[in-house]
């Protein structure tokens, strides 16, 4: 027979259709709108998994998101493997394939449950002394070992074939929780009209409503009022009602994140339907309804597969329609378990006790138990637990003092009250107050627009939570007047409960009393880590693991502190609460990250002409988000070949490089000049309309920021190049001075990037090339000489037209508005192939421009080097009276003499290629440690030279002309000597060549 | 040599309609950054033709141009008609900075009933009608490029960008068109 | 995420549009090139990075762009104040020492 557990008669799937899932490769039958955890409950199934350090059998704790023990791996294909997933949260679907985990070679026969019986090995910190000595043993025995038993899951190998979206939101209320108190506060906020997004982490709101068969609403009973009201709310155009969505963090300024769990409850989600949602809700005011989570009773050998909370046993029969056992017992210290057992009762199941420690509890729920023949043992403690994979029995005695006895049962359902949810209460930064009375820590002071209700806030009492709730919702909305009334009660009784180590885990016990199932954490360990001296929880918490890994202690923490506080002797609010710190529960990489992967990681910028250069065969390379082309190989050519021609060709004839993504900034005012003096070393006042100069940028501190041609256009008007890098940070730099250091200065800045691209035609045909496409300027070398600028047209279009050269040679850049740039290159192209004109990449421009010593910023410097090291004084002002840097060069340090300076580096042997980066000694026999002279910033073969070349800074380098120096390497030491920097065309002839 | 060169858009060949959401690239335009301190608000306004708006997140639009409010001493104009919006302003003598950026920006429609959740995929600004009616313009971000938005209708936006981000643009508003 | 209020867009806007700047109120001397060495110091490297109320700079760099200066709680992560760049320093109760 399927699902032997199901209970035709209770629950709400009814006649649901049946779903077929597979557990360990076994197959079994659930009904839509089963969790796995219910499922396999409906079947009979308990263990579930095995525990983190132990290895003991586990089952079903919980039947929501606080689950500590039943996580398992849920695997849809090879790609797509979650471990780690709750059975309690995770829907099933057809074909759903759920595995165990931490058990080899399986669930039922785990060789490491070898180390339940070496426990004494493993007690609380066992981290911290047993892998201390041998200190040669930790790399080879201890790291391996703690990796492989580190975690629980298997994380996928595989890219994450899933898409996920983000959202940012606003609205005027934010409800975070639909039970009883979120709906009523949702329900109060929107009648007035204001935005409201309720969120519930469940499949369906409802929240307590799902078991608490004693609630009335509104005339209805709770769950379909809740059904009522949720249908109601997301009629409405004002209201977003988000289920399956956790409000996972509580940030700044109300700011809370969401995640909206999308297709993991289906069978087949469509292809690109995201798989969960960031939800970034900025809210006027956040109501707080994330209720409260019960906690299990601490005593021996608590932790047996079949013993559960008592809540989620009556959501398994109440909502699922699901009996947790045949014969099932109760252990608590509260009321509200009572109910568990009157449920189960009264659905049919027998009920082998009611355990109470209290000494007389009373109420309906007690005479409603007695009524119902059930036994009650009040004063009364379950001292330990037997059966194997499955609880089969419970030593129960009196805790006066007694004769125990022992009571079958199959499953035992314990609570020892309740714990207020304030997780993101206290995420917010508001402060926990301790309620000495009810032993709980509930919201006290808030710092944010925000308020807490129900359960949460330590209610337990429904006409007083929807009462608030109604009130707080009304009042978050901003509204004035009376808030909205709704009739409503229940019969069942919240109270009681206690803190700590029960009968049987005393101070003197040696027993396996868990406090913390996840982290196998027993009430022992606690006392242990006190006896050891830790005195604060944070302590305690990291000696133990207590409270940490998934579910960071959900059902645990209250405990723990309790046990760490009697052993101390100090009230609980003395020895402390750990930090709660987002996320509530685990949230997935792929939800953070949303959009922003594959293509979408980060933008990609291409120039205009991008396409032509990848259909000529160009290789590109990454140069900030820019593609660059970077060669242009011809069939057959690997880059060495392919560099050593485009280089040729550009000496001997011509070249044409996209130089597009250099940083433009357009300088318009008449105190256009003024700035330029102020931002730049050079003097820029006396550079007339239409000429050019190269100019160096610098930081306050004196070191290099960035350089670049600039052209002046008119006398209020200038044209600024910067580097390709340099462009965003060079304008705000410079924005950063005019408004702030100069903002009297009549002047403005323009980013023109992007609306110019630019086409560098370089080599002595370069004037041939583009003279039939040019219209309205005069290119001879009178008219237009080296470093000039002229505005004009070519091929029908405006241009500005740049004489100036990066290559050495002869040059223009021609500068046109971008949607032409493509068909301007191919005009160029055109003409220049008639010269036997090649395309170059950015290889062919950094090698060119090494043989003429250009530096380039950022590999020539490094923020360490100024223009005196880089042989770069000559563009220093001499007469400037201030500009940004000036005082930083008077600085002793870069003043003082064996600054590292560049310098060209010639190689023996004349094959050799330096590495970048490489280091330079005087002394290679030199003891170690050799001191090091500096290093190789740039290094190239250079065809045109015949022989290597490279750039380096090297300390005092200018005084060590003719020097022989040396760069050792892991295969033998080359012998350079100290060059010039210029290697081609030393007296700069061929620019009007 | 070629007579005349049409402008080759970025965005050429790009469109997207799907349930709820239409995105499509604009027309080629004219644009200006025009950058003035209030001493020239008056004669550039009238030069343009049109009121500079002086409101943050304002705009003001006439006869297919539009004045976007950027920063307290910058606009963006914008003119469908491809009119030489920088010779327009070359007559003020008053200290301004007109520069052409025609070709630096590309812009993508969008619009339907889904236009505020697509673009909130990647722009943190509250777009509901009430914090961004018609009209607003604004810089910002959407995922990780800058934007200029500017709502043209109750379920229209204007998104200005800079050519070389268009692609991601673009690509992120059809992802974000995909999550309904 | 922050929201940060905008003296120039006279609004709330999300962090992801402004950029921090460093500290606020260092002006640049005018007499750069007579400065001494320690003065410089002082001037370029030297923040003072309290507990309590610091006074920065940032820029709504994918907003107005405009530069301003803001007074934020440290201990808080609060925004205090925000200002236009050229107002005087506030005098706020607390200052971070």
């Amino acid at each position: 027979m399927t699902q032997p557990f199901r209970i035709a008669t209770a629950g709400r799937l009814g006649k649901a259709d049946p779903v077929r899932f597979t557990f360990d490769g076994k197959s079994f039958e659930g009904l839509t709108g089963d969790t796995l955890a219910s499922a396999l409950l409906a079947n009979g199934v308990h263990l579930v998994g095995r525990s983190f350090k132990y290895h003991r059998p586990r089952g079903m704790v919980s039947a929501g998101a606080e689950e500590p023990n039943a996580l398992v791996g849920i695997h849809r294909d090879a790609a797509r493997r979650a471990p780690n997933v709750r059975a309690t949260v995770q829907e099933i679907y057809e074909g759903l394939n759920a595995v165990s985990q931490n058990r080899w070679p399986s669930l039922s026969f785990d060789i490491g449950a070898l180390n339940d019986l070496a426990s004494p090995f493993f007690s609380a910190g066992f981290y911290y002394k047993t892998f201390m000595w041998p200190k040669a043993a930790w790399e080879r025995v201890y790291e391996p070992f703690i990796r492989r038993a580190a975690g629980l899951g298997e994380a996928p190998d595989r890219p994450d074939p899933d898409c996920y979206a983000n959202r940012f939101a606003h609205c005027d209320v934010l409800v975070i929780g639909g039970g009883a108190a979120g709906l009523s506060a949702a329900l109060a906020a929107a009648d007035t009209g204001a935005r409201v997004i309720l969120a519930d982490e469940q499949a369906e709101t409802g929240g307590a409503l799902r078991y608490e068969t004693g609630a009335m609403i509104d005339g209805k009973p709770g769950w379909d009022w809740a059904q009522a009201v949720a249908a109601d709310l997301v009629s409405r155009e004002n209201v977003r009602l988000l289920t399956r969505t956790t409000g996972f963090g509580y940030y700044a300024q109300n700011m809370v994140g969401l995640v909206e769990r999308l297709t993991d409850h289906l069978a087949s989600p469509a292809q690109d339907q995201p798989r969960e949602r960031l939800w970034q809700v900025r809210a006027r005011r956040v109501v707080l309804a994330t209720g409260a989570i019960e906690r299990h009773m601490v005593f021996p050998d608590n932790d047996r597969p079949g013993i559960m909370l008592a809540s989620a046993a009556r959501t398994y029969l109440n909502h699922y329609g699901v009996a947790v056992g045949r014969n099932v017992a109760v252990y608590t210290a509260e009321d509200s378990a009572w109910y568990a057992a009157i449920d189960l009762k009264r659905a049919g199941v027998a009920i082998a006790a009611i355990v109470d420690c209290r000494p007389d509890p009373q109420g309906p729920h007690v005479e409603e138990a007695q009524r119902l023949g059930i036994e009650c043992l009040t004063g009364h403690a379950v001292n330990g637990t037997g059966g194997r994979l499955r609880v089969s029995s419970i030593k129960v005695g009196p805790i006066s003092g007694g004769a125990e006895r022992s009571i079958s049962c199959d499953a035992l359902l314990t609570s020892s009250g309740w714990t207020p949810a304030v997780h993101l209460f206290s995420q917010s930064r508001g402060k926990l107050a301790f309620d000495a009375e009810t032993q709980r820590f509930l919201p006290g002071q808030t710092v944010q627009e925000l308020v807490s209700i129900g359960a949460c806030a330590g209610s337990v009492d429904l006409e007083e939570t929807v009462a608030d709730a109604l009130k707080a919702g009304h009042e978050a909305a901003g509204a004035s007047g009376n808030p909205p009334k709704l009739s409503s009660n229940s019969t069942e009784r919240w109270s009681g409960g206690m803190l700590g180590a029960g009968e049987g885990a005393g101070a003197e016990s040696t027993a396996k009393a868990f406090v913390d199932f996840q982290n196998d954490v027993t009430a022992k360990d606690i006392r242990q880590a006190v006896r050891e001296g830790m005195r604060s929880i944070e302590h305690v918490k990291r000696f133990t693991t207590t409270g940490m890994a998934t579910d960071q202690g959900k059902t645990s923490n209250m405990h723990g502190l309790a046990i760490a506080a009697e052993m101390l002797d100090r009230p609980i609010p003395d020895v402390g609460l750990t930090t709660f710190r987002a996320p509530y529960t685990p949230v997935t990489f792929g939800a953070l990250v949303g959009h922003g992967k594959g293509r979408l990681f980060e933008p990609v910028r291409r120039t205009p002409m991008h396409d032509w250069a990848a259909a000529h065969g160009a290789v590109f390379e990454d140069v900030g988000q820019w593609k660059r082309a970077w060669y242009f190989p011809k069939p057959g050519e690997d880059m060495h070949a392919a560099v050593a021609r485009e280089c040729r060709t550009v000496r001997q004839s011509a070249g044409i490089f996209d130089a597009t993504t250099l940083g433009k900034i357009e300088v318009v005012g008449p105190d256009a000049a003024r700035f330029m003096e102020l931002m730049y070393t050079n003097p820029w006042q006396k550079l007339g309309v239409g000429r050019c100069r190269y100019g160096v940028m610098l930081r306050e501190d004196g070191f290099i920021y960035d350089d670049g041609v600039v052209g002046r256009l008119a006398e209020d008007r200038f044209h600024v190049t910067t580097t390709t890098g340099g462009a965003p940070r060079v304008l705000n730099h410079m924005e950063d001075y005019l408004q702030t250091e100069f903002p009297d200065l009549k002047v403005y800045l323009t980013s023109t990037s992007e609306q110019w691209a630019v086409i560098a035609v370089q080599g002595p045909k370069s004037r041939d090339i583009i003279a039939p496409l040019v219209e309205g300027i005069d290119l001879s070398d009178e008219a237009m000489p080296h470093m000039s600028v002229r505005e004009g047209m070519i091929c029908g279009v405006p241009t500005r037209l740049f004489r100036m050269s990066f290559t050495g040679e002869r040059g223009f850049e021609i500068n046109v508005p971008a949607d032409y740039g493509c068909a301007v290159w191919e005009a160029v192209w055109a003409e220049g192939e008639k010269h036997g004109a090649c395309a170059y990449g950015t290889e062919t421009m950094h090698v060119l421009r090494a043989e003429k010593g250009f530096i380039i910023v950022g590999q020539e410097t490094d923020g360490t080097v100024t223009p005196h090291d880089a042989g770069l004084s000559w563009a220093i002002g001499k007469k400037k009276t201030d500009f940004v840097g000036m005082r930083g060069l008077m600085r002793p340090d870069l003043v003082a003499p064996g600054r590292k300076q560049l310098v060209g580096l010639r190689t023996r042997d004349p094959k050799t290629v330096l590495e970048e980066g490489a280091q330079i000694v005087a002394d290679p026999q030199a003891p170690v440690p050799v001191p090091m002279l500096g290093h190789v910033t740039s290094s190239y073969w250079s065809e045109n030279c015949g022989h290597s070349i490279a750039l380096a800074l090297v300390a005092g380098g200018h005084e060590r002309m003719g020097e022989t120096l040396y760069v050792p390497m892991p295969d033998g030491v080359i012998e350079v000597e100290v060059t010039s920097t210029v290697f081609f065309d030393e007296k700069g002839e061929r620019t009007n060549g | 040599m070629a007579d005349t060169i049409a402008r080759a858009n970025a965005l050429e060949g790009r469109f997207l309609n799907d349930e709820g959401i239409t995105l499509v690239r604009a027309e080629p335009s004219t644009r200006l950054s025009l950058r003035a301190p209030k001493t020239a608000v008056k004669s550039l306004s009238k030069a343009l033709g049109l009121d500079l708006p002086q409101r943050p997140k304002a705009s003001t639009a006439k006869d297919g141009r539009v004045a976007l409010w950027l920063g307290p001493d910058e606009w963006l104009v914008i003119d469908e008609t491809e009119a030489d919006l920088v010779g327009v302003c070359a007559s003020v003598t008053a200290f301004h900075s007109a520069v052409e950026v025609s070709h630096r920006n590309t812009a993508v429609l969008v619009s339907g009933p889904r236009c505020e959740t697509v673009l909130n995929a990647g722009c943190p600004q509250d777009l509901s009608l009430v914090a961004f009616p018609v009209g607003a313009c604004s810089r910002t971000v959407f995922g990780k490029a800058e934007i200029v938005l500017w709502r043209t209708g109750s379920d229209a936006f204007r998104v200005e960008c800079w050519r070389s981000f268009s692609d991601y643009v673009f690509m992120l508003l059809e992802q974000a068109a995909r999550d309904r | 995420m922050l929201l940060i209020h905008c003296p120039y867009c006279q609004e709330d806007r999300p962090e992801l549009e402004f950029r921090h700047a460093g500290e606020a109120h260092i002006a640049r001397p005018e007499n750069m090139a007579e400065m001494s060495d320690e003065d410089f110091e002082r001037f370029f490297f030297i923040r003072s990075n309290p507990k309590g109320i610091v006074y920065e700079r940032w820029r709504h760099i994918h907003g107005c762009a405009r530069f301003f200066n803001a007074a934020r709680d440290t201990v808080s992560d609060k925004f205090l104040m925000t200002y236009k760049a050229g107002e005087p320093k506030p005098d706020l109760d607390g200052e971070g020492k």
